[in-house]
C-alpha cells in the first residue's frame, strides 16, 4: 500500500506527441498547459514518447520533485502501455494502481485525423476526466498466488512431446496426455519428412526413446481431459484415461493438440482408390505398393475457397516430398503437379521445388476462375499463359488437401474457456508478439493445434510453449492483477443470493462457498466487472473501477446534469 | 523451483532485434541471467524500423517498445550496446566470451538524451536508421524509442575526433556526459551456459547492388526499396508520414511494389525472402489510408500467405484497398521524361509483354544473411549453409552444429516476426535446459 493514499491528491499529468500520432494534429504543449490547470493537478508536461526511457525518467523526476501521488499519461492505448507506465511509478514507490490511463490516440487523434479541432476538445474532455478519476483512485495490493511446480500437457504429437522433453529436462514434474492409443499425433500417418526425406518412423522412435527413459514424465494414453477448475499455478484437473479417472494438481497446461487432414468426399471424383490424398499415397509408399508411372497431384484441394479460405501451408511440401521420392524411385513416373501458388518460403523449402523442377516434375498452373475437370483418366486444365485447355492423362490422382481444425477443439476450448479463431484453431493471445500464449494466464499453445504448420515448426513451438510455461514453473509464488470484483463485508447482507453473477461470469471466478455465500476467486477474476453491472442489488464492488471514480469521470465532462 | 539469478552460469543473446528481445525476456523470467550483445548504439533491430506489421496492422514500434523497456529494466538482463562478440571458448554449460565494447563518448549513466548536444554539433551526416533518407548529427540517438536512450558520438563523423577540431557538444552538455576519453574495451563473460545467435538479416541492397541496378534504384529518384518506403510511411520516419517522391516531393498515384527482387532467381540468391508477399500488401494498405484516392500494383511469382490469417489478408488488400496483383516476371523498369517508373513486364496470366507506368516503384529486395556472419560464426564454431544462413540441423530445427549454441529468427532462415518470437521462446527453453543442468 502506498505510504502516500491519505494525502491529498497531487496528481502530475503527461501529454505524448507519440511522434507525429498525436503532437501531428493537436497542440501537445497547449494540452499540458491545460491540464496545469485542472483540479488537484500540480504539474503537467509533453514529451515527444512518453514510453521512451527519456519519457520514463522525466515521470519518475516529477514525482520525486513535486511529491506528486497520482499519475496521469495521455497517449496511445492501455493495452500496450499501461504495464510498463505502471511499473515506472512503481520504481520510485508509488503503489501502481495510482495511474490512470488516457487514450488520446486510438480513440482520439486516430479516429479524428480529418477533424484536428474537435479532436482537440476530445483530447481535453478525456484529460480532464481522467485527472478527475485519478483523483479518486485508491491504492491496491496484487494478489499473490502459490505455483504448483507441475505441468500437463494435451497432445502426444511433436509439439506436445517437444515440450513435454523440454519442461522435464528443465527439472518439472511433467504429465501428457493423448486422446490415441499412441503417441506421434500425425507423424503415425506420414512416411518421410521434408526438407531431409528421414522415415517418420525414425524420428517418432527417437522421441519416444526420449520419452521411456524420461524420469517425473508420465504419458496418460488414450485419455482425454474431463474436467479442469482452478486458475494459474492450481489446476485441479481430471483425466479420463479409458474410463479410469485420474486427479492431477498441475501450475500450467500446454494445448498441443494438433489439426486433422481435411478428406474431400465428393470432390474431383475422389474414391480412396484411383483418386485419393496425400496421406493415402504415404501409406501406398510406405507399403511399397506403387505400381503407376502417371501420377497427377492437385493443390488447394478444399483450400483457398469460399469455404475454407486460408492456404494450410504444409501441402506444397508435401506433395513436392511424395513427388520427389517417387521420381528418385523411378526416374521414368511422369508426375504431373497442378498448383495455384506454390507456397516454397525460405531457403530449404524453395530448394526443394528447384529440385523437383530439375527431376523433371510438370508443374502446371490453374487458376480458381476456370474450375478443373478430372475425368476417369485424365484431367482437364485451362492453362491462362497457353490460352487453352490441356488434357494431362492420370494412372493416379493425388489430391493435396488442407489441415483443418479437429472436431474436438469446441469442447476443450469450453473446458479450458480458451477462445477458438473462425475456421476453429485455437486463438493465442496476440498474434505477432505473443504467439504461444492464451489471454488466459497459466494456459499456453503450441503447434498445429493453433495453425497449420510444418513438423520443423511444430517441434519450435512445442520448445516456445515450453519456456512461456517455464516462466510460471520457475516461480513458487507469482502475482496477479489486483483490480478484481469483491464482495464486501459490508455489503453481505445486500446479497440476495439471486446467483446472477455465478452465470454471468466468463471466468467461472465466482461460486457459493460452503457458508452459501457468494465467494469471489480473486485469482481467476480479470475485473470485467460484468458481475458489478448485472448485480441487482449493488452489492458487488470492482477495485478500480469503483462507482465513485467512474462518476467522477462523468461529472468531470458535464455530466452531473445528465446524471 | 528456485531463482537462479544468483547463480553463476548466464546464456548469451547475440543481437537484440525481436528475436533476441524475446529470448531474453523468456530466460529472464525464468531467473536466468542474460546478456544481450548488440551491434547498433541501441537494441530494437529491423522491427524498430518499420511502420506497422501484418496482419493485423499493429503499429510496430508500439508493441516492440514496451519490450525494450522491459528488457532495459529487468533485473536479470544485461544490454551491452555498440558491442560486439570477440572470442569465444570452451563449450556448452560453459563458455567464455570475450566482448569488445566500442567507446560511445557519452557516459551511458549521466546521458538524459535531452539532445541539446545534438542540436549543437554542426556536423550532417546520413541516417543510418531511416535508410540514408534524412540526417542526423555526429552526435545522435540511434532512433527516438532507442534502448538504451542515451546518446552516441559517431567517430567515423565527429569533427573533434578526426580533425581535432569542435568540441561543441561537450560545452553545451549540462551534465558533463560526454566523454572523449572513453577508449573501446574488452570484458569478459565468464560461464556463459549457452549462447543464441539472433542476429538478424542485412538486405540486398546494403551490399551489392548489381541486381538492384536493372531495376533502376539508385539511378530513377522514383525507385526505392521496402525499407526506404517503410521509412516514408513511418510518422516518425524522414517525410513524417506523408509519402512523397523525390524527384518532385509530389504525392505518388499510383504505385508498384515488384516482388522477388533478387531472390528466387539464378542470377541472384536463388531461395525465397518469406515475407514480402505479406509486407508489400502491408504497405500498400498503409499507404492507401492515407491516400483513398490511391492505385497500388503488386507483381508477384507465386503468393506465399501461408501464415495465420495471411490470406485473408491479402483478400482484404484486393477487396478494400484497390490493391491490383498482378502475377509476373518483371524484366526491367524504364523511366518517362517525367521520371515516372514504367513497369516492363511479362503477365505470366496472359504471356503477354506489357508496360505499366506508375508514379512510384518500390522494390521487395531480398533478406540476406547479417553483415559479418562468416566471422561470427568462426569464431563460434558453427557451420553456415550454402547461403551463409546459420546452418541447422533438421528437426532440430533452432540447434546448431554446436553443442549449446542455438539460433533463432532471420539469421537461420527468412522468417516473419511471429515465428521469429515463437523460435526465440523456443531457443530459450533449451538453453534453460542446459542451465538447469548446471
Amino acid at each position: 500500500m502506498s505510504k502516500k493514499s491519505d494525502e491529498n491528491p497531487r496528481i502530475g499529468v503527461f501529454i505524448c506527441h507519440c511522434g507525429s500520432n498525436i503532437g501531428g494534429l493537436i497542440d501537445c504543449k497547449k494540452l499540458a498547459e491545460y491540464s496545469g490547470t485542472l483540479p488537484e493537478v500540480v504539474y503537467s508536461e509533453d514529451n515527444v514518447y512518453t514510453c521512451s526511457e527519456t519519457g520514463l525518467n522525466a515521470i519518475k523526476k516529477a514525482i520525486k520533485d513535486y511529491n506528486l501521488n497520482r499519475v496521469v499519461v495521455a497517449s496511445c492505448t492501455p493495452r500496450t502501455h499501461e504495464p510498463l507506465f505502471r511499473e515506472c511509478i512503481a520504481e520510485v514507490g508509488l503503489n501502481e494502481y495510482l495511474f490512470n490511463f488516457v487514450n488520446i490516440r486510438d480513440q482520439c487523434t486516430w479516429v479524428h485525423m480529418k477533424d484536428a479541432e474537435g479532436a482537440y476538445k476530445k483530447a481535453r474532455d478525456l484529460v480532464k476526466m481522467g485527472a478527475a478519476r485519478a483523483a479518486k483512485l485508491e491504492p491496491l495490493d496484487k494478489v499473490s498466488v502459490q505455483i504448483q511446480p507441475v505441468a500437463l500437457i494435451i497432445g502426444g504429437g511433436v509439439a506436445g512431446m517437444s515440450a513435454a522433453l523440454n519442461l522435464n529436462n528443465q527439472g518439472y514434474e511433467t504429465h501428457l496426455i493423448e486422446k490415441e492409443d499412441q503417441l506421434g499425433g500425425r507423424l503415425t500417418s506420414l512416411h518421410t519428412l521434408f526438407p531431409s526425406n528421414i522415415d517418420a518412423s525414425e524420428l517418432l522412435a527417437n522421441f519416444v526413446n526420449k520419452i521411456q527413459l524420461a524420469k517425473n514424465l508420465t504419458i496418460y494414453i488414450s485419455a482425454k481431459l474431463r474436467k479442469i477448475d482452478g486458475f494459474v499455478g492450481n489446476y485441479s484437473v481430471e483425466i479420463d484415461k479409458a474410463g479410469e479417472i485420474i486427479k492431477l494438481m498441475v501450475g500450467i497446461i500446454i494445448v498441443a493438440v494438433g489439426a486433422s487432414l481435411f478428406i474431400p468426399k465428393h470432390m474431383l471424383g475422389y474414391d480412396g482408390k484411383k483418386r485419393i490424398t496425400q496421406q493415402e499415397l504415404e501409406v501406398i509408399l510406405k507399403n511399397n505398393d506403387l505400381n503407376t508411372n502417371n501420377i497427377v497431384m492437385i493443390q488447394c484441394v478444399g483450400a483457398r475457397n469460399e469455404e475454407r479460405s486460408y492456404c494450410s501451408s504444409v501441402c506444397c511440401m508435401t506433395a513436392l516430398k511424395n513427388a520427389i521420392f517417387i521420381s528418385n524411385k523411378n526416374p521414368g513416373a511422369h508426375i504431373t503437379i497442378l498448383f495455384r501458388d506454390l507456397y516454397t518460403p525460405g531457403t530449404k523449402y524453395e530448394a526443394m521445388y528447384r529440385k523437383a523442377r530439375e527431376l523433371g516434375i510438370l508443374f502446371i498452373r490453374y487458376t480458381e476462375k476456370k474450375e478443373l475437370k478430372v475425368e476417369e483418366n485424365e484431367v482437364r486444365v485451362f492453362n491462362e499463359y497457353l490460352g487453352e485447355e490441356i488434357i494431362v492423362p492420370y494412372d493416379l490422382l493425388v489430391l493435396s488437401t488442407p489441415l483443418i481444425a479437429n472436431e474436438d477443439n469446441k469442447a476443450l476450448a469450453r473446458l479450458l474457456k480458451v477462445p477458438l479463431e473462425s475456421n476453429d484453431f485455437f486463438l493465442e493471445a496476440h498474434v505477432k508478439l505473443r504467439p504461444n500464449d492464451f489471454a488466459t494466464d497459466g494456459i499456453f499453445i503450441g503447434g498445429a493445434a493453433k495453425w497449420p504448420v510444418d513438423i520443423t515448426e511444430a517441434i519450435t513451438q512445442g520448445y516456445a510453449a515450453a519456456s512461456r510455461a517455464s516462466t510460471i514453473l520457475s516461480h513458487d509464488v507469482i502475482e496477479v492483477e489486483g483490480t478484481t470484483s469483491y464482495l464486501p463485508e459490508w455489503n453481505k447482507n445486500l446479497c440476495s443470493g439471486c446467483e446472477v453473477c455465478i452465470k454471468v461470469c466468463p471466468y467461472k471466478a465466482i461460486i457459493k462457498n460452503e457458508h452459501d455465500e457468494i465467494e469471489i476467486i480473486q485469482a481467476l477474476c480479470k475485473g470485467c466487472g460484468v458481475c458489478g453491472a448485472t448485480c441487482s442489488k449493488q452489492a458487488i464492488e470492482i477495485k478500480h473501477f469503483t462507482n465513485e471514480q467512474i462518476l467522477s469521470e462523468i461529472y468531470a465532462c458535464g455530466g452531473r446534469d445528465v446524471y | 523451483m528456485n531463482d537462479l539469478a544468483n547463480e553463476s552460469k548466464s546464456v548469451l543473446v547475440i543481437g537484440g532485434g525481436i528475436a533476441g528481445i524475446q529470448a531474453a525476456l523468456d530466460l529472464a523470467d525464468m531467473g536466468i541471467n542474460v546478456d544481450i550483445v548488440e551491434r547498433k548504439p541501441c537494441i530494437g533491430g529491423r522491427m524498430a524500423q518499420l511502420d506497422k506489421t501484418f496482419p493485423t496492422n499493429d503499429c510496430s514500434i508500439c508493441i516492440l517498445a514496451p519490450k525494450l523497456s522491459e528488457c532495459y529494466r529487468h533485473p536479470n538482463i544485461k544490454i551491452h550496446s555498440i558491442s560486439e562478440v570477440q572470442k569465444v571458448e570452451g563449450k556448452a554449460g560453459n563458455f567464455s566470451v570475450n566482448v569488445l565494447k566500442h567507446a560511445r563518448y557519452v557516459k551511458e549513466d549521466e546521458c538524459i538524451n535531452c539532445g541539446i548536444c545534438a542540436e549543437k554539433c554542426p556536423m550532417r551526416v546520413d541516417d543510418e536508421f531511416d535508410r540514408q533518407l534524412r540526417k542526423r548529427k555526429a552526435i545522435y540517438m540511434y532512433y527516438l524509442q532507442g534502448v538504451p536512450a542515451v546518446m552516441t558520438i559517431d567517430k567515423e563523423k565527429c569533427l573533434y575526433l578526426t580533425k581535432d577540431a569542435c568540441r561543441i557538444c561537450e560545452k553545451s552538455c549540462e551534465r558533463n556526459a560526454i566523454d572523449f576519453d572513453q577508449q573501446d574495451e574488452i570484458f569478459s563473460l565468464d560461464n556463459v551456459g549457452s549462447i543464441i545467435i539472433a542476429a538478424g538479416y542485412n538486405l540486398l541492397e546494403d551490399f551489392d547492388n548489381n541486381v538492384l541496378k536493372n531495376y533502376g534504384y539508385k539511378k530513377y529518384r522514383n525507385v526505392v526499396t521496402a525499407l526506404e518506403f517503410e521509412r516514408m510511411e513511418c510518422a516518425s520516419g524522414p517525410q513524417e508520414g506523408h509519402i512523397k517522391r523525390f524527384s518532385d516531393g509530389k504525392s505518388p498515384k499510383k504505385i508498384a511494389f515488384l516482388q522477388c527482387i533478387g531472390s528466387r532467381n539464378d542470377r541472384s540468391e536463388k531461395y525465397c525472402s518469406s515475407i514480402c508477399c505479406m509486407y508489400t500488401t502491408k504497405e500498400a494498405m498503409i499507404a492507401y489510408e492515407h491516400d483513398n484516392s490511391l492505385e497500388t500494383y503488386i507483381f508477384y511469382i507465386d503468393m506465399r500467405a501461408g501464415g495465420k490469417g495471411f490470406q485473408t489478408f491479402l483478400e482484404k488488400g484486393a477487396r478494400e484497398y484497390n490493391i491490383k496483383y498482378i502475377k509476373s516476371k518483371v524484366a526491367q523498369i524504364q523511366i518517362d521524361g517525367n521520371e515516372n517508373p514504367i513497369i516492363v513486364y511479362e503477365d505470366i496470366d496472359t504471356g503477354k509483354i506489357n508496360k505499366l507506368q506508375v508514379d512510384l516503384a518500390v522494390l521487395a529486395t531480398c533478406i540476406t544473411p547479417p553483415r559479418g556472419i562468416q566471422d561470427l560464426a568462426g569464431l563460434l564454431g558453427v557451420e553456415l549453409d550454402e547461403y551463409n544462413f546459420i546452418k541447422t540441423i533438421p528437426f532440430n530445427p533452432i540447434e546448431t552444429n554446436k553443442d549449446g549454441i542455438f539460433t533463432c529468427g532471420c539469421v537461420h532462415e527468412p522468417m516473419d516476426i511471429p515465428r521469429s518470437v515463437s523460435e526465440a521462446s523456443g531457443v530459450a527453453a533449451r538453453a534453460a535446459e542446459i542451465i538447469r543442468k548446471g
